[in-house]
């Protein structure tokens, strides 16, 4: 089991058709919203933590894409560049999903990509510019 | 009033760091020391505690002197990659200061603003050896005619280039909390409202200042790490209060002493020297700083000894106490709870982060403690900062 965070987009073409149901019931995945967004008749935005074998993320996400809903993988969006980094601390204080959080044996700052919902406040909590990437909801 | 009982002298530590004798062990290393030891056995064993911290500290900053330019000129306005320095020193002096913001930030107009760019990148930008516009502006006198100057250069180009902090490495320090319904953008960080999360800025039981709480042995003349070079304290710091709440030990509770230090940005590391951009708040710079705090008497064992249970520090509201002007600490937690990840406050269990690096301060005492024991002396204070008599309750 493995578990992903995506963002799936739902331009207004289909942001009315029944789809997120069946990856429950075709693909046995177990889903969580995380975050959702929705804009009436314009645009729907919505964060699912998905649980599944590698080969049914696979087809799920195959499946979104064929339905016209765009997938992004949270995980790829917010970047630490680890040369930068000085292990402050800073973006734990805000992080929303403990995707940031403090090694208490060495008190370094790990980031667990998997976990990020790329909400961006790290990237401004942070000193010295060491995250970076897209947050979601800046775009929105 | 201020001088400790000394039993083991500064030239017998001196003497034994010379011939690389001396027992070092860094301050996180020292209560376990005490503990299965005693203070008395730890006092005898052990000559020089080293400390660490790495954080944001304002009140930094640089003199720099860019060298005489041909024709001469007496520069009054200076700027460095657009951040004024303020040169009303000399013909071409300036001091650059960390929280300056480079001319034609929008600052907090599209709040929180961003802050990318100030005085502490400038001299992060230089200690990087990276090039620097420099620009600098006069009236023109019948000795220093000309007006306009520009150059690029880096660190090696200047004649000085000296980091002057007037307050750094402050003994202990507020905890900061958002009582209010708002998130707000503080220097403590971006806090959350309804008290959604607590930060702090101390290294604790590394912290250079908690080690030495009544000042015995550091003043002007004190030898320390600074930004990776050898520094020293100059003066006690702006703000410096020797006389703030303490607790049955005598440790410090509230904010209390500070102090100034300086050093040669020219052997300095970016490693241990950042600019910071605090979002809604400012520009600053990040200090790597650590004093070798010698143990002259069975006190100091004790209090070097001290761990981070037994360090406290007062929770403060940043949403409406602390902007109002209102000093009236919520509770006071201890450094081993903050950095445990949650604090108890009202019955509510709050997520805590540090923003200071504690792997940068431990790395910082470990470099210090490698240094005393490869004859890195102990500076004799030659002017004791303020401090108040010792009296254990």
């Amino acid at each position: 089991m493995k578990s992903v965070n995506v963002l799936l987009i739902f331009k207004k073409d289909i942001m009315y058709k029944p789809i997120i149901y069946r990856i429950a019931r075709d693909f046995d995945i177990v889903f969580n919203v995380l975050e959702a967004k929705i804009l009436p008749k314009l645009e729907g935005r919505l964060i699912l933590g998905l649980k599944g074998t590698d080969q049914q993320l696979e087809k799920t996400i195959k499946y979104f894409t064929d339905e016209g809903v765009e997938v992004q993988v949270l995980a790829d969006m917010i970047i630490r560049d680890e040369k930068i980094c000085v292990h402050c601390g800073a973006c734990t204080a805000v992080c929303r999903v403990d995707a940031l959080y403090i090694d208490r044996e060495t008190m370094e700052v790990r980031f667990d990509a998997d976990k990020c919902v790329a909400c961006g406040l790290c990237r401004m909590a942070c000193p010295v510019k060491a995250m970076s990437g897209n947050a979601i909801d800046r775009e929105i | 009033m201020n001088s400790p009982e000394i039993k083991k002298t500064y030239e017998e530590i001196n003497s034994k760091i010379r011939k690389g004798k001396a027992v070092v062990v860094t301050a996180d290393e020292m209560p376990a020391i005490v503990k299965s030891e005693g203070v008395k056995k730890a006092f005898e064993k052990v000559d020089v505690v080293t400390t660490g911290t790495f954080g944001v500290m304002c009140s930094s900053g640089a003199f720099i002197n860019f060298g005489h330019t041909k024709p001469k000129i007496r520069a009054s306005k200076v700027w460095l990659n657009d951040v004024e320095a303020y040169g009303g020193i000399a013909a071409v002096d300036c001091y650059i200061g960390a929280t300056q913001v480079r001319d034609n930030d929008p600052l907090n107009m599209v709040h929180p603003g961003e802050f990318s760019y100030g005085g502490g990148h400038v001299i992060e930008d230089l200690i990087a050896g990276k090039p620097v516009k420099l620009r600098a502006k006069s009236y023109g006198t019948d000795c220093y005619p000309l007006r306009d100057y520009e150059k690029t250069v880096t660190i090696t180009d200047l004649r000085n280039a000296f980091l002057y902090n007037p307050r750094n490495s402050y003994q202990n320090y507020n905890t900061a909390i958002n009582l209010s319904k708002k998130m707000i953008y503080t220097y403590m960080g971006i806090l959350k409202p309804d008290m959604g999360n607590i930060t702090y800025s101390s290294a604790g039981v590394l912290s250079p200042l908690l080690n030495d709480p009544y000042y015995w042995t550091i003043g002007t003349g004190t030898k320390i790490f600074l930004g990776g070079a050898a520094g020293a304290v100059t003066w006690q710091g702006t703000q410096h209060d020797p006389s703030p709440e303490r607790d049955e030990n005598g440790m410090v509770i509230g904010g209390s002493g500070t102090i100034a230090v300086t050093g040669d940005m020219k052997e300095m590391s970016t490693d241990f020297i950042r600019g910071a951009s605090i979002t809604g708040y400012g520009c600053s710079l990040m200090v790597g700083l650590g004093i070798p705090i010698p143990i002259l008497n069975e006190e100091l064992a004790f209090f070097t000894g001290l761990s981070d249970s037994e360090i406290r520090a007062n929770v403060i509201d940043y949403g409406i106490d602390y902007p109002d002007g209102n000093y009236r600490p919520v509770k006071e937690v201890t450094y081993a709870e903050l950095k445990s990840g949650t604090v108890e406050i009202n019955g509510r269990r709050v997520p805590s982060a540090p923003l200071s690096s504690y792997p940068k301060a431990k790395k910082i005492a470990g470099i210090l403690k490698d240094w005393v024991e490869h004859g890195f002396t102990i500076g004799i204070p030659q002017v004791q900062i303020p401090s108040i008599p010792y009296n254990k309750k």
